[in-house]
């Protein structure tokens, strides 16, 4: 088989997440966005690891053995991250990535949704 | 112990009592007084023993450099001759005096410490300028006593006339200081070396080669620190200090460094004949027109500040006619009876509440509230007026004899023509420092009125000193102009016949001439009763000073000197011979010749004009280019700001296109294409 | 390199190769519809699709370890986790207008430029080169245990310490949530915010604890 499918697949895959990183507002939607690019990225270790073992030898099947602590380190990630924004969304009421501006310069601080009594809990 | 480390030590033990006054005069102000007085009684007995050892022999000179400095080296020297040996005595003595006088004097001021550290450093600048071998190190003394003086006038920095006179002394000297500096650049490259042995063997044989241009620039620096014509206008202004600060000021340190300076480098000044007669005109103008000045006067210290300026244009002369044996003379007794004239005015002062004459010529018995205050004065005033067998009459008759040598052609040092404007201004000046000294003692001592308020003893350390320093104002000029050419270049001191008749026969006639003025105006103001106003003033001060009878004297001069304006102006109508003998030229001479108008005109109102100009400058077109200059980084910052969205997606957009971007390129470069 | 000579051209593919690339553009399509709609739950749904496809790939290329690993991980607690995880954030069932975000122009932009950059630059280097998949599996369930437990057992080792410490982390971040819960419950008239986390979390943890 051609390098090259698994290889472009892996790209198209990984710029997908890119575009779902970037432009979902929901932050759960973000986060599986970030499991698409995960995945392209593992997508391309293992090709990668079945191409070298054959052209090149290699033994060590390094490509599948991080595959493995991706997967791994994807899963203790999602808990993580999903923890995150169950706590966020329960101090402000929203998960929207958008709407957490707190770090914005100038007079427009607080976002055009956001209360005050909202407010007030996240400084709490 | 070696000379030469004995001669170090001179102006370091000041210095270092300084230093250390400076350190500690808030942590420990115990040590003060012993800090201020023992480094200068100490720096004292020095110089006397280095004066010892040198014996008016050949001069001591050592030297050591430092650091390689190029072209011209820059070395630390000592060069101590007659001339040194003897000023640096009289600059401790004076200084010592100073100290011990000022501990009583200032004993209440909360800013003595610093007061008295200021003090030493001023005598340690002296002593260094005194002793120094070295052009460079020499300018370093003379600015550091620039500075000194600076904040020592400005003691009572509380009052405006204080601060004034402190910034005028520091400008007007900085004034003549400027070309002093270029002047002195200007003879280490003639002469390439700024050591005094080295230049004065280059004006021996010819290499200087702009003598008048050289000793012009010179001159300006001494004029500024010497008081003399027409940069003299600090002086009298400088009386907004305390008294014991005039004194070490007028009689040893910072006036004498010019008259020193010209003594010591006169051949490279005598190489210039034009030099020469600017020198001497500078002196004539300045005796005749300060004692006509010093007439007028009402402020007891102004009439003193006058008649240093007087006294220093005598030095001068006496350097003009190419005599500085003659001119150190008249500096040395100077010295000693106008310290005495300074402390024993701060006493009575204090004694009167008063610094104004008009006001003590309406006080009765003051004499007897300060008896030693009268008595040395006295005997100051006298010596001030040159009538033998005083100090001050030998050392005058010096420099009149110097002059009437070059006048007659015995000499040829310097041109007749700077003999002639000398010995003529001399004598005028000998008449006006008598009339001005008698109308001194007239209006302090022998005033009619109210009795003068009671402040008790004067401290001892006040009086004590006055006597110390009587003993030279009476003895000093005839004991010492014998031997005192030994220590010079050799020329006779003695007083000559005929400018001794002169001389004494004007001084008599100025005392006597004052005399009758005074009896007549005072027999006036008798008939007259005083205006009701001023006696009301007067009743206003003598509340005043009796309010704090037993107030620290610096205190009570402060007050004097805060009140002078409001209390004095009409006081002004006392009976004042002084009025009666200048006639037309009394408000003028009072104005101090007007020269201060005239350099408000010369220098004040351009540069003022020019600041506005610059003040526009400034504000209207700099501003608007930076302002202008700032839009741009305003408008950016705006824009950057609005960058700043706190949105997390928009920054890792911005990021990760930033990225790309700069991952393709890598490739495009990488690749070649 | 050698094999690069061999005669493989991309007009006459493989049987492989065709497998490859139709569930390769089911899985791309699956996650483009991930990435794009509008109903939060379908997107949870198409990226099960897509992980599953990832999985047959991972099987077409012989590495049988990962691909079942990927479809228990991944399509069995991965998802389900983010299932909960929506439910929990209170997201709309039906379509929701603002699913995107007002960067999704720019998104689109960068997300094109490296699409284009990477597909061009992998192309260009892996043009030619081929794998050889006959033979035994790269990937069999024999081979990863060996090199994982023989070459990588000190960074499988330290592994766990991670996600140990991904356990305590999930745990630190549920009871804190308590203790504002606590603090904050009386202040908080809606109840919803307040109410519901405590569970989640936990069910978050211990899931985490389980794997």
């Amino acid at each position: 088989m051609h390098l090259a499918y698994p290889a472009v697949l892996s790209a198209l895959l990984f710029c997908t997440g890119l575009y779902g990183v970037l432009a979902r507002r929901n932050a759960i939607l973000v986060l599986m966005s970030v499991e698409l690019m995960l995945n392209a990225v593992n997508l391309n270790l293992v090709a990668f690891d079945v191409w070298l073992s054959r052209a090149a030898e290699e033994t060590l099947h390094s490509g599948q053995a991080l595959t493995l602590f991706t997967i791994a380190i994807a899963a203790a990630e999602i808990g993580i991250g999903l923890a995150i924004v169950l706590a966020v969304y329960r101090n402000r009421g929203t998960s929207d990535i958008d709407k957490l501006r707190d770090t914005a310069e100038g007079p427009e601080t607080e976002g055009p949704d956001t209360s005050a009594a909202e407010k007030a809990e996240a400084t709490a | 112990m070696t000379t030469t480390s004995l001669a170090v030590l001179v102006p370091l033990l000041p210095f270092l009592g300084a230093a250390a006054g400076l350190l500690l005069g808030r942590t420990a102000p115990g040590f003060v007084r012993p800090l201020a007085v023992l480094p200068a009684l100490a720096a004292l007995v020095l110089a006397a023993l280095v004066a010892v050892r040198q014996g008016g022999g050949p001069p001591i000179v050592a030297h050591t450099e430092l650091t390689p400095t190029g072209s011209v080296p820059i070395e630390l020297a000592l060069d101590i001759d007659g001339f040194a040996a003897l000023v640096a005595v009289l600059v401790a003595f004076v200084a010592s005096c100073v100290q011990i006088y000022s501990t009583g004097y200032l004993r209440d001021d909360p800013r003595y410490p610093s007061y008295a550290a200021l003090v030493s450093l001023f005598t340690s600048a002296m002593l260094l300028v005194v002793y120094s071998g070295d052009l460079i190190v020499l300018l370093v003394g003379w600015e550091v006593m620039g500075i000194c003086s600076y904040f020592l006038v400005g003691h009572y920095w509380e009052t405006p006339e204080a601060r004034a006179a402190s910034l005028k002394a520091f400008l007007v000297t900085k004034l003549g200081d400027v070309p002093f500096l270029i002047g002195l650049f200007a003879l280490g490259t003639d002469a390439g070396s700024f050591q005094i042995t080295r230049v004065l063997g280059a004006a021996a044989s010819g290499g200087i080669d702009h003598p008048t241009l050289i000793a012009l620039l010179l001159l300006a620096g001494v004029a500024g620190k010497s008081a003399q014509f027409p940069l003299h206008t600090w002086l009298p202004d400088a009386m907004a200090g305390p008294t014991p600060v005039s004194a070490l000021i007028h009689a040893a340190t910072m006036v004498a460094a010019g008259v020193y300076f010209v003594a010591r480098l006169l051949p490279v000044f005598e190489a210039s004949q034009a030099a020469m007669v600017v020198l001497a005109v500078m002196a004539a103008v300045t005796m005749t027109g300060s004692g006509l000045a010093a007439l007028a006067q009402d402020d007891i210290k102004r009439v003193l500040a006058y008649s240093t300026i007087g006294q220093l244009g005598y030095m001068t002369g006496a350097l003009a006619v190419g005599d500085r044996g003659a001119a150190v003379f008249h500096l040395l007794s100077h010295g000693a009876f106008k310290a005495l004239l300074f402390l024993a005015a701060g006493v009575i002062i204090h004694a009167a509440g008063t610094n104004s004459l008009a006001a003590m010529s309406r006080m009765s018995h003051l004499r007897d509230r300060v008896p030693d205050a009268y008595w040395t004065m006295t005997v100051a005033l006298l010596a001030l007026a040159a009538i033998p067998p005083f100090s001050g009459f030998f050392s005058k008759e010096s420099v009149l004899g110097a002059a009437e040598d070059v006048a007659t052609g015995h000499t040829d040092h310097a041109p007749g023509a700077a003999g002639w404007i000398v010995l003529v201004a001399g004598l005028l000046a000998a008449l006006l420092t008598a009339a001005y000294a008698t109308r001194l003692w007239l209006l302090a001592f022998r005033g009619k009125g109210a009795e003068a308020p009671d402040h008790g003893r004067q401290p001892l350390t006040m009086t004590v000193v006055l006597w110390v320093l009587a003993v030279p104002s009476l003895a000093f000029g005839g004991l010492a102009y014998r031997s005192l050419p030994g220590w010079f270049d050799g020329r006779d001191l003695t007083p000559t016949l005929l400018t001794s008749v002169l001389g004494t026969g004007l001084a008599l006639v100025g005392g006597l001439l004052t005399y009758g003025t005074w009896q007549r105006t005072s027999a006036l103001a008798a008939r007259v009763p005083a205006a009701p106003a001023p006696s009301f003033e007067w009743e206003h001060l003598q509340g005043e000073a009796a309010a704090h009878p037993e107030g620290d004297a610096s205190l009570v001069e402060a007050h004097a000197l805060a009140d002078h304006e409001p209390a004095y102006r009409d006081l002004a109508h006392a009976p004042d011979p002084g009025r009666l003998l200048l006639g037309p030229l009394y408000r003028h001479a009072a104005a101090g010749f007007h020269l201060d108008a005239v350099y408000s005109v010369l220098f004040v109102r351009p540069v003022q004009a020019g600041a506005s100009l610059v003040r526009f400058l400034d504000r209207e077109v700099v501003e608007t280019y930076v302002g202008g200059a700032a839009a741009l980084p305003r408008l950016l910052g705006a824009a950057v700001r609005r960058a700043q969205t706190g949105n997390v997606q928009t920054y890792v957009s911005a990021l990760l296109a930033g990225a790309v971007v700069l991952t393709v390129t890598v490739l495009l470069v990488a690749t070649g294409a | 390199m050698s094999l690069a000579a061999a005669p493989h051209g991309f007009l006459s593919p493989t049987g492989v190769e065709i497998a490859f690339l139709l569930v390769g553009l089911v899985t791309f399509g699956a996650a483009l519809v991930t990435v794009t709609t509008r109903q939060l739950v379908h997107a949870a749904l198409w990226l099960v699709v897509t992980l599953g496809g990832l999985a047959v790939e991972y099987l077409l290329l012989t590495a049988e370890f990962i691909a079942w690993v990927q479809v228990l991980i991944y399509v069995g607690s991965v998802v389900v986790l983010l299932l909960f995880g929506l439910m929990l954030t209170r997201a709309p069932i039906g379509r929701s207008p603002d699913a995107d975000s007002g960067n999704r122009w720019a998104a689109l932009a960068v997300a094109l430029a490296a699409a284009v950059a990477l597909v061009w630059v992998v192309v260009d280097a892996f043009r030619t080169t081929w794998m050889d998949l006959s033979g035994p599996a790269a990937g069999s369930t024999r081979v990863t245990g060996e090199s994982l437990f023989q070459n990588w057992v000190l960074p499988f080792e330290a592994l766990s310490v991670l996600l140990l410490a991904a356990l305590v982390g999930a745990i630190v971040l549920s009871r804190k949530a308590k203790a504002e819960e606590a603090s904050g419950a009386p202040d908080t008239a809606p109840g919803t915010a307040s109410g519901t986390p405590a569970t989640p979390v936990a069910a978050t943890g211990e899931k985490e604890g389980a794997r």
